[in-house]
């Protein structure tokens, strides 16, 4: 029995990483928002690794954050531990990584929406959208609850006709057990989604007590005091260390002898599984030559004594994953307390978006996370928070927001998962920005704050300090290039201390700067500044002048590609009016419907020569043909 | 800047005796100021526009004259393609134009893709609709047919040489990566710039061994070098005089640096010919004798073209046969001389020991036959599967400028390693490198870095 249960701006279904960004976007923007949730106690849930962070990744949390959004701020007050990876490299490639208190990040994210303005969560089941004439404006629920809105954002991760894989064992269930959502994954069907079957997998976890800890390395976090969000200004400072260990020959003779009973093998698994996170059986078999692997020990939060077993990924029988754990220095009388399961579910194909994440199929119908294919709390999040800004910018009438490969790690995400499709859960690697140099850990905030603010996401206060520190970094960087230091004894002697060679005639504070060996310390005694000058100011100043060359080249691309970002193509295109075009070029065109001639020239299988064609008749935007 | 500036031969290559280089964009007329040097030290920028000037074009690295030219100066919008419009004339022949064109890219245009100028025309508005069909059918035919020829052109050789270079690269960025975005990684070695230095260098040799070895780029720098050998008396002076007077000699006279040896430049159909030894062609009729001589054997050696004379009313004799024994396995014209005269030589034995080598009936004396002569050198050159087109120069001068291009990056590279740049800067050159090698082979898919990541190394949670 149906019934009429309110109307709102924007409904979020689920509430996970995507949909926890996404309903508190949604309602920042000023959008009236209701977030449905199968379970209440499983919002912003961590169902594999408790950690948040690291390359690429790392730099996305800190862009969620720069836009407004929590995740970073979540996992500030929640963490056990943090750690900044890549500090011997350049500055593009630093990351921060937190290991969560997964129960407290979950509270925590739970008690933040609760208390959101214009927010509101409850615990549902949608099985149905209701959509007219191509356009959706509400969802009805199991229990017959209909609720109407403008516009509805899906971000159901993994409980889309999701399957549970543990050795011999399947069965129908969401992550860790939950119940998984099929009546709405075969509505999608009938609205004529295309979706595929991917596969991801999760480790056992371990009794801590169990743990002989004397036979595993330790791995502590950082002293210095870190965090994701520029607005945090408290710092947790009794951190846990995770352990490392390592798989042995023993190990890999039990997986070998067992491979006939793995699903991976035997055919009952079909789904594609991600190559970056492969299953302990997978990399035996594919990297059968190496003695051992690594097992990093992961306390799963400070009230609790399990321990999440990172890279012992698996969906062998549970008898033969306890006979796996025995084999693994310090775990030889570990007791497992959960197994580790693969997990297959249902996505859709994500060249079935826009770049605003609004499907193509159904107008004000978004969706984010692990159902466009991706993988990883992180790129979930990153998708949540633009689709409900956008959901929310579309109801209250406003223009989207997309963000461009050279803005942000999370524009890169959106435009490579509608722009390429993806055939294997995607993860973000610092590998796939061309930008990476220009999408920094350190200046996510100079990227992203302006946009933050002007959608209303970001506050009066944060902005007013960000603009400070923006017009200090100038300020420090122009008094740098104009100041000359002499080649006097002391300069001389700072120099000789760090290795460097000496100076023969005077030279540009910003100059000195430059060389490999100095850095900001160095200068700051040679050319001290009249007022003292915050950490992450001079951090911005020392890498934009030390790094000056390379990130100039790095825009100059920009800039060359700028023209053909600018050069709109219509929605209502007529590709096959285009005569010239491949055959190949043609469909992928259709199939993506690009917004811009840069991102048809991304398309796999789109030629220079197919870019020419299309770029011609574009000029021609008055012929009739093209857009009828 | 709304476009960079492009520049191409624009003249068919051939038989002209005037080729013209083409620049357009907004940097076309300081680029032309650089290496353009007039009477007066005028400044090409300062001149009235849609004048034609007078000078000569100087390497500005070298200070060297590289051309005599007249340039014509066309200052947007009433150009063809709207924008800034140099254009360079100089002399025709693939040695001369090439050099042009090669110093204009030196100095910051880009080599233009094909169709480009039409292209630029139209999306400037220079071109009406009704022409639109057109200029589609030509980008379309043009980018096969470049395609075409860069792939057929390509020496096999040298496209495996590529792919397993940038294979080489692709292993390193993969390694760095692998540091990148799985630092606690602990299976895969740290690249530091000791081991970078090593790749870094590695690849610059093998860069520089391509740009040396590439037998399109030799013979565009240096010409095809050609001997003409035959017995005393078969008309090689007359075959010289005929090359070289009927067609125009680029130079003259260039006395060889490191050997006693005279060289001629003479240009055949666009195809450039190096005549070697031609010194001793004039001295002496007597080349006979000088084969089995050291030094003779050497020129033949080095020679990409023989050109065998002999005489159409005489028997073949025991040195005609040795003179085709010298040159076996050589790409090889024979020209029967002397059809004015009685024929006595026997044409199926001269043809049976040419083998796959051409043969051509001439009378140097009446003037017959030459035609025939040029066609067999020109279509040697080209296989024979190209039309007289401007895709030969095109796909030549790309890979050329590519090479060069990836062998900037690779020195940007090693710049860096020694000014300590961290190794996550030092990629962005090296994968340059990678992406220029790629462009030459039609090859530049980044999703292979990352598929290569996860063949080679073990990651994962």
């Amino acid at each position: 029995m149906q019934y009429d249960a309110g109307s709102y701006d924007v409904i979020v279904i689920g509430a996970g990483h995507a949909g926890s960004e996404a309903g508190l976007a949604a309602a920042r923007v000023g959008a009236k928002t209701l977030m449905i949730t199968i379970n209440l106690d499983m919002v912003a849930f961590m169902p594999c690794n408790p950690s948040v962070g690291g390359p690429a990744k790392g730099i996305v949390v800190r862009e969620i954050d720069a836009l407004g959004g929590e995740m970073g701020k979540n996992i500030d007050k929640t963490h056990i531990q943090m750690r900044m990876l890549n500090t011997g490299k350049g500055p593009a490639v630093r990351a921060l990584r937190a290991q969560a208190d997964k129960f407290l990040y979950q509270q925590e994210m739970k008690k933040t929406i609760e208390n959101e303005p214009n927010l509101t969560l409850i615990q549902g089941m949608v099985e149905r959208l209701i959509v007219e004439d191509g356009v959706c404006n509400g969802v009805v629920t199991q229990t017959g609850a209909t609720y109407k809105a403008k516009t509805v954002v899906i971000t159901t991760g993994t409980f889309l006709r999701g399957e549970i894989i543990l050795g011999e064992l399947k069965y129908a269930s969401g992550p860790n057990n939950q119940q998984p959502s099929i009546r709405l994954s075969e509505h999608l069907e009938e609205l004529g989604f295309d979706l595929v079957r991917f596969k991801t997998g999760t480790p056992p976890r371990v009794n801590s007590h169990t743990i002989d800890y004397s036979k595993t390395e330790i791995q502590p976090g950082d002293e210095e005091p870190r965090a994701f969000s520029y607005e945090t200004t408290k710092f947790i400072t009794d951190q846990l260390p995770c352990w490392l260990t390592y798989t042995s020959l023993e190990t890999h003779q039990i997986i070998d002898d067992n491979l006939h009973r793995s699903p991976m093998y035997s055919g009952m698994i079909k789904g594609t599984g991600p190559r970056y996170c492969p299953s302990i059986e997978d990399k035996v078999v594919r990297f059968n030559d190496k003695p051992r692997h690594q097992i990093f020990l992961e306390p799963e939060g400070r009230n609790t004594q399990e321990v999440y077993v990172q890279g012992l990924s698996t969906s062998l029988p549970e008898d033969v994953q306890r006979r796996i754990l025995a084999t693994i220095p310090g775990l030889e009388n570990v007791q497992m307390m959960r197994a580790g399961y693969a997990i297959e579910y249902d996505a859709i194909v994500p060249t079935q978006l826009w770049p605003t994440l609004e499907t193509k199929k159904v107008k004000n119908l978004y969706t984010a996370g692990q159902i466009n294919g991706t993988s990883g709390y992180e790129e979930a999040a990153g998708q949540g928070l633009m689709a409900g800004i956008n959901a929310g910018l579309n109801a209250l009438g406003k223009e989207e927001l997309i963000l461009s490969r050279s803005e942000a790690y999370i524009g890169v995400l959106i435009d490579d998962l509608v722009t390429k499709g993806t055939n294997e859960p995607y993860r973000l690697l610092t590998s796939r920005a061309e930008y990476r140099l220009l999408l920094r850990h350190d200046n996510a905030d100079l990227r992203l704050t302006e946009i933050g603010h002007k959608i209303g996401m970001i506050k009066e206060e944060r902005y007013e300090k960000f603009l400070d520190k923006k017009a200090a970094v100038e300020a420090e960087k122009s008094r740098l290039q104009s100041i000359i230091i002499k080649p006097n004894e002391q300069t001389q002697e700072i120099i000789r201390q760090s290795g460097g060679t000496e100076l023969k005639d005077g030279i540009r504070a910003s100059d000195l700067l430059k060389r490999p060996e100095m850095n900001y310390s160095h200068i700051k005694l040679l050319a001290p500044s009249e007022t003292e000058l915050d950490n992450d100011v001079t951090e911005q100043v020392e890498i934009q002048i030390k790094y000056e060359g390379y990130i100039e080249k790095s825009l100059q691309q920009v800039d060359r590609l700028k023209k053909m970002e600018n050069k709109k193509i219509p929605e209502n295109i007529d590709y096959d009016a285009i005569s010239g075009l491949a055959n190949e070029a043609r469909q992928k065109l259709k199939q993506v419907r690009p917004l811009s001639v840069a991102q048809a020239s991304r398309i796999s299988g789109v030629n220079p020569a197919d870019v020419s064609i299309l770029l011609v008749y574009l000029e021609q935007g008055k012929i009739a043909r093209v857009s009828k | 800047m709304e476009y960079d500036t492009i520049t191409a031969i624009s003249t068919p290559m051939g038989e002209g005796a005037i080729a013209i280089v083409r620049i357009s964009g907004d940097e076309a007329l300081a680029i032309s100021d650089k290496i353009y040097r007039g009477p007066k030290g005028k400044s090409l920028s300062e001149v009235e526009s849609h004048t034609i000037h007078y000078g000569h074009l100087v390497d500005p690295r070298t200070g060297e004259t590289v051309e005599e030219v007249m340039v014509s100066i066309m200052k947007g919008p009433k150009t063809f393609t709207r924008e800034d419009v140099v254009e360079i004339n100089c002399h025709g022949g693939l040695v001369s134009v090439n050099r042009v064109l090669q110093l204009v890219l030196s100095q910051g245009a880009r080599l233009a893709e094909p169709g480009e100028f039409t292209k630029r025309a139209f999306l400037n508005g220079r071109i009406d609709l009704s022409q639109a069909e057109a200029v589609m059918d030509l980008i379309r035919a043009k980018t096969d047919r470049a395609m075409n020829v860069a792939l057929s052109q390509m020496d096999g050789r040298l496209s495996k040489l590529i792919r397993k270079l940038r294979q080489e690269i692709l292993e390193t960025l993969a390694q760095v990566e692998v540091n990148i975005d799985y630092p606690e990684y602990d299976d895969v070695e740290e690249m530091t710039h000791r081991l970078f230095m090593d790749k870094a260098q590695y690849v610059r040799k093998e860069i520089e061994k391509l740009l040396q070895t590439s037998q399109q780029g030799k013979i565009l720098r240096e010409g095809l070098s050609t001997v003409i050998i035959g017995r005393p008396n078969v008309g090689k002076s007359s075959l010289l005089n005929s090359l070289v007077h009927e067609n125009k000699a680029i130079v003259t006279d260039i006395p060889g640096t490191t050997r006693d040896v005279i060289e001629e430049y003479v240009n055949v159909r666009g195809v450039p010919l190096r005549l070697l030894d031609t010194a001793g062609i004039r001295e002496t009729e007597d080349i006979v004798e000088r084969i089995g001589v050291e030094r003779s054997r050497a020129v033949l050696k080095e020679a990409d073209l023989i050109l065998l004379v002999l005489n159409y009313s005489d028997d073949l004799t025991p040195e005609d046969e040795m003179l085709f024994e010298a040159v076996k396995g050589m790409d090889v014209i024979v020209i029967v001389n002397k059809t004015d005269l009685p024929k006595k030589i026997k044409l199926e034995d001269v043809e049976e020991l040419a083998g796959n080598g051409k043969v051509v009936t001439t009378s140097l004396l009446e003037d017959k036959g030459v035609n025939e002569l040029e066609e067999a050198i020109s279509s040697l050159f080209f296989e024979g599967n190209i039309e007289a087109g401007d895709m030969t120069y095109v796909s030549n001068s790309r890979h050329i400028a590519l090479l060069g291009q990836a062998k900037q990056a690779v020195e940007d590279a090693i710049l860096a390693i020694e000014a300590g740049t961290p190794v996550d800067l030092v990629q962005i050159d090296f994968t340059r490198t990678w992406e220029l090698l790629g462009e030459i082979i039609g090859d530049s898919v980044h999703e292979s870095l990352i598929d290569q990541l996860f063949s080679q190394f073990c990651l994962g949670k």
